[in-house]
């Protein structure tokens, strides 16, 4: 009933419209620009934070411990939180959303890279000792390699999730793709504009994950028989 | 007087607390849309779960569901529920915040169903239990460890994810965060620290209370099974 009423009362609020995509692409491009360069730019900080991390809790034990309850606390905190803990000290803007986005990848990944790293088998380090190797030729000629899969599923865990995430940054006026759904609901609730947000967001999530799971196959050539 | 003595100075006003729309008002709107969100999703995803737990099959949709929501801006579906036939108000954010309650609840009950010993469910179908019989005699009280585990995992997450629902004005302790920012950094940055700091305690609050939970029901022997589902249960929950 309610259905109805609201559609008669809204007619010229259509969920999609071309028209609106059309007028406005350059707002949209800028906010989708935004978005994946937030996304990069954090997916990539968090990585070179987060592998050495990993390796490190990985050779000193005593650290695995701390970091995972560290970051089991860190990943509690809701976002909104973190960001009202980060605002007053980085300012309204970019560096904000970052910080905070950063911060949720690097849990993300660390926990994902001591799990592939932790699976690789006793024997087959031996064996690589056995061979000569040192530790750090060890860690990239052996280790590493084999928790590939365990880091990729990590990377792209993290990289759908702060897709997502950005758009919380919308409360420091740098959310993205948020900022496009935001103003939407602002502006009289106009779906359109609401619609192609999302859309645009989940897509970009999709693409992201696609793109890293081709590169994880490119990567890890010696699963895909198995896979397959 | 910098942020954080700015926030203890917030804190202590007793008025923050009592007034309307004060801390202790938003704590009850906060708690009582996540109980209702954190109940939606269990009457849907609990049924669903053990049901494609007891046949078997639909692990790839549990899966699908997972990663989709995973993909969904929170703030996407607090702006567009309230569009749709639920309208403005309480309902659409709770329908929103269940939402993502749902795949931990699902994953895990799917999960708790299938790792019942296959040898306990045979030796039921050999007494004559009937299908629905081993699923509420046998599989449904070996599962509880994995639904008590998700049951938190989704707890947890819908009270954090509740601090949102101030971005369309769906109250909660988010909104004391929202209206600090409103007042800009240099006024309100006491405020949104203070805001920041009920959120986050509340947060871990109810993990902490749920993770004592959890094993006060847990039976002594299921405990260790219990610890087995809460990291499989994460598992699930991240992909991993």
């Amino acid at each position: 009933m309610s259905l109805h009423l609201s559609y008669r009362a809204a007619p010229g609020n259509p969920w999609f419209s071309w028209q609106y995509v059309r007028d406005n692409s350059d707002t949209i491009l800028a906010a989708l620009r935004e978005h994946a360069s937030l996304t990069g730019r954090a997916v990539l900080i968090a990585a070179l934070v987060a592998v050495p991390l990993a390796v490190a809790a990985y050779w000193f034990r005593s650290l695995a411990g701390p970091i995972l309850a560290l970051t089991g606390v860190l990943y509690t905190i809701p976002s909104l939180a973190l960001f009202a803990f980060l605002a007053p000290y980085l300012g309204i803007g970019a560096l904000t959303v970052l910080s905070v986005v950063v911060l949720y990848a690097l849990l993300v990944i660390v926990r994902n890279a001591m799990a592939g790293l932790n699976q690789v088998p006793p024997e087959v380090r031996e064996a690589a000792e056995g061979m000569g190797y040192g530790r750090w030729g060890r860690l990239f000629r052996i280790e590493l390699p084999l928790a590939l899969p365990g880091i990729l599923t990590g990377l792209r865990l993290a990289t759908v999730s702060t897709v997502a995430l950005v758009t919380v940054g919308v409360v420091v006026g740098r959310g993205g793709l948020g900022q496009l759904i935001f103003a939407g609901f602002q502006n009289n609730f106009y779906k359109a504009q609401i619609m192609t947000g999302t859309v645009l967001c989940v897509l970009l999530a999709l693409v992201l994950d696609l793109l890293l799971a081709g590169v994880g196959r490119l990567l890890t050539p010696w699963l895909r028989g198995r896979a397959g | 007087m910098n942020a954080i003595e700015q926030a203890i100075v917030w804190l202590n006003d007793p008025l923050n607390w009592t007034n309307p729309g004060g801390i202790l008002d938003r704590l009850g709107e906060h708690l009582g849309m996540s109980a209702a969100a954190v109940l939606l999703g269990c009457l849907v995803a609990w049924p669903v779960g053990l049901w494609l737990g007891h046949t078997g099959r639909g692990g790839g949709a549990v899966l699908l569901v997972s990663n989709v929501t995973l993909a969904v801006p929170t703030l996407a579906l607090l702006t567009i529920l309230p569009l749709t036939f639920l309208g403005f108000g309480r309902p659409s954010v709770v329908v929103a915040l269940a939402v993502f309650a749902v795949p931990p609840l699902l994953a895990n009950a799917y999960t708790g169903v299938r790792q019942a010993d296959p040898e306990a469910r045979d030796a039921a179908r050999g007494m004559g239990l009937s299908g629905g019989q081993v699923l509420r005699r046998v599989e449904l009280p070996l599962a509880v460890p994995y639904l008590a585990a998700g049951f938190r995992t989704a707890a947890v997450q819908v009270v954090a994810t509740a601090a949102l629902a101030s971005f369309v004005n769906g109250g909660g302790l988010g909104q004391i965060i929202r209206a600090g920012f409103g007042l800009d950094i240099a006024a309100g940055g006491g405020q949104i620290i203070a805001g920041g700091v009920l959120v986050a305690g509340l947060a871990l609050l109810v993990e902490l209370i749920l993770a004592l939970v959890e094993r006060v029901v847990t039976p002594r022997p299921l405990r260790r099974t219990s610890r087995r589902a809460a990291r499989r249960a994460a598992d699930a929950v991240t992909g991993g």
